[in-house]
């Protein structure tokens, strides 16, 4: 496939970005003071010793040796195994959270009680504490037991996914639900249409670009509650607990701690491609959108 | 059989602070088959009695029957097919799905709406363009689909809300001439909003002359049309056609006279075109 021009600009731009905040990086840690730039106990530019920032070679050599000494596996496998593992429960949350989100978007755009009982409450949802929510999300589904089914931590941490996820999919999605003018409300009741035959033929199709919108903020909170997530409640063989893992080592060795923070980042890109490749599979219902 | 019955309709519109009477006791009768314009400055109830009909609104008081039907069962029984102002197309569907729209709500199998939308875009003069998305259609060609659409079930009455008020004037002169040649194809009766005094004499057999506040018909003006063999250019240029423009302008000023000096005249009237 051939790029367009404006196609190998954006991947240009891209490295552009990546090389530029490398550059940034190298240039502070070779002009900063060692001790960083403080105003009383108040720290503004972080100190550039070898501890608190690596050059970013070094970072990038680590990510190619063996995790430890005593296994073999490279930092960048482990990372990407970590990755891979947190990427599948983000996307288990984010597709329970898009669910629940479309579904309460539905009931709210159906009846206008739904609407005016349950927005509080869902904006209520958000302000509660990921931190604080965690253990309980655990120690809930510890209690929980249907014969051979024995809820395991990560399904916790998809669900704290999940509870981030379905917000800004039910707010994105009623939006959408709403957004037919009044001259296509009029059009669909000229032809006796119903409920499920506007929704069908008129909302759903209406909604597509900000069900988009809201899946791209979606999936960032899913992948963000997931790392938050694994990390505060102790779920194993995620990224979440890699940065913790290595961070711990990071007295030792520096420069490892900064292999499972990118993997983070890729896996956030991972994610939002994923979107953007949803997008345009669904181009003809983004026509009316600015191009 | 009369296409349309209006009856004595009145519609009162509530707002907080204010309540409007659109329409006061109006009625109406459209036979089958004719086609009827509703013409008067904007507020005067024409656009709301066209909802009525349709069943988009409902009537404070009166009766509507639409083919001896009440307008709702009317409404649900497809009797009729509808074009407003703006042409109101999905923009997701192609110009050929979105003549299909009706048919696909009501469950035609998918060769039977390909062939009628076939048959349909060719009708307005879309053929080549049927794969095509709205987005890439002009206002006219738009609104054609529209027209198109609202011809899909076969309907015996359309209901057009100046659907080509948005449209410039040589644009707006062609389709009027391809409405008449679709409408005599039909055969379908017509209920047809404007506020273009010769655009209601060019199209139709009866000019509904309606005044504001409250809404109410104050004459209807019969229009003297020729032959359905004469072209539209020799139409538009005949004395039959002026001595029309001319009867229905009367009508239109004439509404607010009594009421109104002749001084204040422009200020009744706003909203018509007389060009």
């Amino acid at each position: 496939m051939r790029l367009s021009s404006r196609q190998t600009r954006a991947i240009g731009f891209g490295a552009l970005g990546v090389l530029s905040l490398a550059v940034v990086w190298e240039g502070y840690k070779l002009l900063g003071p060692p001790e960083g730039i403080s105003i009383g106990e108040t720290v503004l530019l972080p100190r550039t010793t070898e501890l608190a920032m690596p050059h970013v070679w070094d970072s990038v050599a680590r990510a190619f040796q063996p995790a430890s000494s005593a296994s073999g596996e490279l930092v960048i496998v482990a990372v990407a195994k970590a990755a891979a593992s947190t990427l599948g429960i983000a996307g288990l949350g984010m597709l329970l959270g898009a669910v629940v989100g479309v579904l309460l978007a539905l009931l709210m755009q159906r009846f206008l009680l739904a609407d005016r009982a349950m927005l509080p409450w869902l904006i209520l949802s958000q302000t509660v504490p990921l931190i604080a929510l965690a253990p309980l999300v655990v120690a809930w589904g510890g209690k929980l037991q249907l014969g051979p089914f024995e809820w395991e931590r990560w399904m916790s941490v998809a669900v704290i996914a999940s509870y981030l996820a379905f917000f800004p999919v039910a707010i994105g999605t009623l939006r959408g639900l709403r957004s037919p003018e009044q001259a296509h409300l009029d059009l669909f009741r000229a032809q006796g249409a119903g409920w499920w035959k506007t929704l069908r033929y008129l909302r759903l199709p209406a909604a597509v670009p900000h069900l988009l919108a809201a899946l791209r903020l979606g999936t960032a909170t899913a992948i963000i509650g997931t790392v938050v997530a694994e990390v505060s409640t102790g779920a194993r063989g995620g990224i979440g607990r890699l940065i913790v893992e290595y961070a711990q080592s990071g007295s030792s060795d520096p420069a490892k701690a900064w292999a499972p923070i990118a993997g983070a980042v890729v896996l956030g890109l991972v994610a939002a491609g994923a979107v953007a490749l949803a997008g345009l599979m669904l181009h003809n219902y983004r026509r009316a959108e600015a191009r | 059989m009369s296409a349309v019955e209006v009856a004595g309709v009145t519609k009162v519109f509530e707002t907080r602070t204010d309540t409007v009477r659109a329409l006061d006791e109006v009625s109406l009768t459209v036979a089958d088959g004719e086609f009827v314009a509703l013409i008067g400055p904007s507020g005067c109830g024409k656009s709301t009695l066209m909802r009525l009909i349709a069943d988009l609104d409902e009537p404070s008081e009166g009766e509507v029957r639409v083919f001896g039907m009440p307008a709702r069962t009317a409404r649900l029984e497809r009797a009729y097919g509808i074009a407003f102002q703006q042409a109101g197309l999905l923009p997701w569907r192609t110009v050929r799905a979105n003549v299909e729209l009706p048919l696909e709500l009501h469950g035609a199998s998918a060769a039977a709406r390909r062939a009628r939308a076939d048959e349909l875009v060719e009708l307005v003069g879309l053929g080549d363009f049927a794969d095509h998305h709205p987005d890439q259609l002009s206002g006219g060609m738009q609104q054609r689909v529209a027209i198109a659409r609202s011809l899909a079930e076969h309907p015996r009455l359309l209901l057009m809300d100046e659907p080509f008020g948005a449209l410039d004037e040589m644009t707006r002169e062609r389709l009027q001439g391809e409405l008449l040649r679709i409408r005599t194809e039909t055969g379908a009766a017509v209920v047809f909003v404007t506020h273009s005094i010769p655009e209601a004499v060019f199209l139709a057999d009866r000019v509904v002359v309606m005044s504001p506040r409250p809404g109410r018909i104050t004459e209807i003006v019969d229009i003297d049309r020729p032959d359905a063999t004469a072209d539209a250019e020799s139409m538009r240029e005949s004395d039959a056609f002026f001595r029309s423009v001319t009867a229905v302008r009367e009508a239109l000023h004439g509404g607010g006279a009594a009421a109104e000096s002749a001084a204040t005249h422009g200020a009744s009237t706003r909203g018509v075109e007389t060009r």
